[in-house]
């Protein structure tokens, strides 16, 4: 069932929907080669509680820790450990914070130094398709027209999307109805109205669509170990335009000083 | 942090349960009940214990599994 929220609701999720932002942005400050993701974690967690609210992730079906860390060939999930950032690696992460009952979910893909410009174009490739498919979460247009704009605009450039890991729901559950693909047909699926919000959160690999989970249960990443980006927003469906509930703004300011 | 739908993993089949259903080890090392999907059940692929199979799950009940190929 797909609950809709009242106003009030999402502005609730906005507030902890920007709070992911700044903390992504904090941590954008520390991305550089020689950092540990632990450490970017720790930063992160720090960055969440000073401000009143609670990791979304730490516990959430056991998951440890308050960041999603995935570097190059992992997708998405993967557990912050010693593992240190080398130059022309790239770095998704992804955040959620829970706050007055309500989470926010968002996740940026960040170069560490000089990566290659295949996987630059990779990182923007999948940060416009993801922009893409806010376009079309309006009123009135269906799951399936957003999976198919971000279908529509990955594939000619014969990158792999993945399938088995879809965005969702947010409120007060971190994973709600609608599944939100990341592919479709257009004018397929549930009808958008107002109230709803949702996470739609491109995984764009270089190589080929087909996934593995690594041993830790969670980790989850490319079959032919090519890089993957991922980046995430949490929007509310409105009448003319998709009100996108969370920003990168921050972690712009940061990136281009 | 991202959804997760069914996920594909390699098994092996271990014993033949009846009424299509298996129970197969999974590479790391999980035993789950599998049943054979419908459409490997309509074109009549018959699946015996020692069997390399290919099998379909939810990440929310992983006691389960669905075949969807046996390996030649």
């Amino acid at each position: 069932m797909i609950y809709l929220k009242t106003e009030e609701e999402i502005q609730l999720i906005k507030k902890s929907s920007l709070l992911v932002g700044k903390t992504l942005a904090e941590v954008a400050r520390h991305i550089k080669p020689g950092v540990t993701t632990l450490e970017l974690d720790g930063i992160a967690e720090t960055c969440i509680r000073d401000h009143g609210a609670k990791p979304g992730f730490k516990g959430y079906r056991g998951f440890p820790a308050t960041l999603c860390v995935s570097v190059n060939e992992n997708v998405v999930h993967g557990i912050p450990d010693n593992r240190r950032l080398q130059d022309g690696d790239i770095v998704s992460i992804d955040c959620g914070v829970l706050m007055d009952e309500y989470y926010g979910d968002s996740a940026f893909t960040f170069a560490v130094g000089n990566v290659k410009p295949e996987v630059l174009v990779l990182m923007k490739t999948t940060r416009e398709a993801l922009y893409k498919g806010i376009e079309q979460a309006i009123v009135g247009k269906r799951i399936g027209d957003i999976g198919n704009a971000i279908q529509q605009h990955v594939s000619p450039m014969g990158y792999g999307i993945v399938r088995e890991l879809i965005g969702h729901g947010v409120g007060k559950h971190l994973h709600e109805s609608p599944d939100v693909p990341n592919y479709g047909k257009k004018g397929q699926g549930v009808l958008l109205t107002e109230g709803m919000v949702i996470a739609i959160e491109p995984m764009i690999n270089l190589g080929k669509r087909h996934i593995v989970q690594e041993k830790d249960g969670w980790t989850i990443r490319t079959l032919d170990r090519k890089p993957s980006a991922h980046y995430e927003h949490t929007i509310a469906i409105r009448k003319d335009n998709a009100e996108v509930l969370s920003s990168f703004e921050e972690i712009d300011i940061v990136l281009n000083n | 942090m991202a959804k997760q739908q069914a996920i594909e993993q390699d098994g092996v089949v271990l014993e033949s349960l009846g009424n299509a259903m298996f129970r197969v080890e999974l590479e790391n090392g999980h035993v789950i009940t599998a049943h054979i999907s419908g459409k490997m059940r309509m074109h009549y692929i018959k699946i015996l214990p020692g069997d390399k199979v290919k099998i379909e799950m939810s990440v929310y009940d992983l006691t389960k599994g669905r075949i969807i190929y046996r390996y030649k």
